[in-house]
């Protein structure tokens, strides 16, 4: 029995989500075999095989792969599981905008339900994941002759990066299917922790009022504690900040050791994507503001003095 | 062309709903449920392709309980020309690759130039739909549309990505799921309200579309996520820094 992961990467790395799936897969059992499907991917694949837990590497190459088509790499997982050599039990993606866009494509042509998000494997065909904005936790139980999954990358450890020695085998790429292309992209510059990642991340709302005070007050914060900046979705929709850095339901999910929410009400949406914090801070001037219930410590002060103090004191 | 929206009845998005004491799911009765509120961005948004002139008509489609003709005359009031209800008993658990096979099936019949989706329900969360039903009817996709440019045989799709945006272009007929900053549904009046009563709601089964409809998972629990430890206000910035340091340690 072997699992399928499938990497996130950017042809010359490995995205860190791809780490978490790892040892989610590592929990399914048996053999884990990851899958690098891109072009000129050589870099992304090597990088992979130094993955600690990981048994081989399949690399696949086309142009066609470049930018994670969800018609052709699910097309390629298929022809990976079609081969009677491989005959995955579990197929898992991380569960990011990529593996989320082409999981359920591969699920459906094998005629199997897919298993989101998940945040616990309690037996091979048995997962733990968050329904309604993360307000209950069900268990499923998968009868399918394969698991297709997503992962979610903060309900796992992340597996070493390093210490692997999977040998990199390369695989035929399938053909363009021809009914998509890749236009363009317009990606945020960001020299910061990726907000996925971070392990501080303060993130601004609403109550900033404006793109200049979001900067002016969160970056200097950011900066000090070596942070990633996030945003509720009142920010971002007012733009203040860019859509990628949402946190919530629908934004990104995150749980750094410590979470630092500015003006921030606390939206079911929003405590959806940040309620794992280890430790939550929250810095709001309304004391019946929801986001007090989950923070481990409250501070109930006008942000716009709080924030630059607190600077200043670290 | 024909554009097709399927719509999703779920517990509005404000309710905090409450896990059942014998954790056999989420107690649902007597909870306001709305329309989710993705689905209205992408019926919202074969409106507005419609009032431009490039969609002749727009079909929405609900799978689940009598009670989504609701949903579905929200959907018309809106601007939808006419809905069709896949009605199933209110004991089924639908799931997303039951109701990506009866989509298929209407797609199959109605053949429309494009389907536009929610990219996920807020109940399941599952995020799965669009893409399901792509696979099936063959069809390429784009999800997490922040933007969509339709031409006669083409259309144009900028994505929410991880770290930005993408931009794709699909052959028609595609499938596109919908994200938040797609557009801003309008709110429906009380005379379109009054006027999607007058339109046309079509009722069939699972049965009539030959697809089967058994769920593939099962729930064995549904439980509460763990509470968090009570918390503390802290008095000023100062005690704030010392509790950080020297109490959870983490700067």
């Amino acid at each position: 029995m072997s699992v399928l992961v499938i990497a996130e990467h950017d042809n010359a790395s490995i995205k860190g989500a791809t780490l978490n799936t790892v040892t989610a897969a590592v929990a399914c059992g048996g053999d884990v075999h990851v899958l690098v499907a891109g072009h000129n991917a050589g870099a992304a694949a090597a990088a992979a095989a130094q993955i600690a837990g990981v048994a081989k590497v399949i690399h696949a190459d086309a142009t066609g792969l470049a930018h994670g088509l969800a018609e052709n790499v699910a097309a390629q997982v298929l022809a990976l599981q079609g081969n009677a050599a491989s005959n995955y039990s579990h197929i898992l993606f991380p569960a990011t905008a990529g593996g989320k866009n082409v999981a359920p494509r591969v699920a459906a042509k094998l005629d199997v339900a897919q298993i989101s998000d998940i945040t616990k494997v309690v037996a091979a065909d048995t997962f733990e994941r968050p329904i309604y904005a993360g307000n209950a936790i069900a268990t499923v139980q998968s009868a399918d002759s394969v698991k297709v999954i997503t992962v979610r990358a903060t309900g796992f450890d992340a597996a070493a990066a390093t210490g692997g020695g999977a040998a990199v085998e390369t695989a035929a790429a399938t053909a363009d299917a021809g009914k998509s292309s890749y236009v363009g992209s317009e990606i945020a510059k960001n020299d910061r922790p990726e907000l996925t990642a971070a392990k501080i991340i303060v993130s601004g709302g609403r109550a900033l009022g404006s793109k200049e005070k979001f900067d002016e007050v969160m970056t200097p914060l950011a900066d000090k504690l070596g942070a990633a900046i996030g945003a509720s979705r009142a920010a971002v929709d007012a733009g203040y900040a860019p859509n990628d850095l949402q946190v919530g339901q629908t934004g990104k999910i995150v749980a750094p050791q410590l979470y630092v929410a500015a003006g921030i009400s606390g939206a079911i949406q929003h405590l959806a994507g940040m309620k794992d914090s280890k430790v939550i801070v929250a810095i709001n001037k309304d004391p019946e503001a929801p986001i007090f219930s989950v923070a481990d410590y409250g501070l109930e002060a006008d942000l716009f003095t709080a924030v630059p103090e607190l600077v200043k004191a670290l | 062309m024909k554009v097709l929206v399927p719509v999703k009845r779920v517990v509005d998005y404000n309710v905090k709903v409450r896990v059942k004491s014998d954790n056999t799911g989420v107690d649902i009765a007597n909870v306001k449920m709305s329309m989710n509120p993705f689905d209205e961005i992408a019926v919202e948004e074969a409106v507005r392709l419609k009032e431009k002139g490039l969609v002749t008509e727009v079909i929405a489609v609900s799978c689940g309980v009598t009670q989504c003709q609701e949903t579905l005359r929200t959907a018309m009031a809106i601007g939808a020309d006419r809905a069709i209800l896949v009605e199933t008993p209110a004991d089924l658990d639908l799931q997303p690759l039951a109701v990506a096979k009866l989509l298929k099936a209407l797609v199959d019949k109605e053949q429309p130039g494009l389907v536009i989706l929610g990219k996920q329900a807020i109940d399941d969360d599952a995020n799965q739909v669009g893409q399901m039903l792509a696979a099936l009817a063959d069809l390429p996709q784009a999800t997490n549309a922040s933007k969509v440019d339709l031409a006669a045989d083409k259309v144009s799709v900028t994505r929410e990505i991880d770290g930005g945006l993408e931009t794709l272009a699909l052959s028609l007929p595609a499938v596109i799921t919908t994200d938040l900053r797609l557009n801003e549904p309008r709110y429906v009046t009380l005379p379109n309200i009054m006027k999607a009563k007058k339109k046309q709601l079509d009722i069939v089964k699972p049965e009539d579309l030959g697809v089967d409809v058994a769920p593939r998972l099962k729930t064995l629990k549904v439980a509460e996520p763990a509470k968090r430890g009570a918390g503390i206000k802290v008095a000023d910035v100062a005690a704030l820094v010392e509790k950080l340091k020297n109490e959870a340690k983490v700067i």
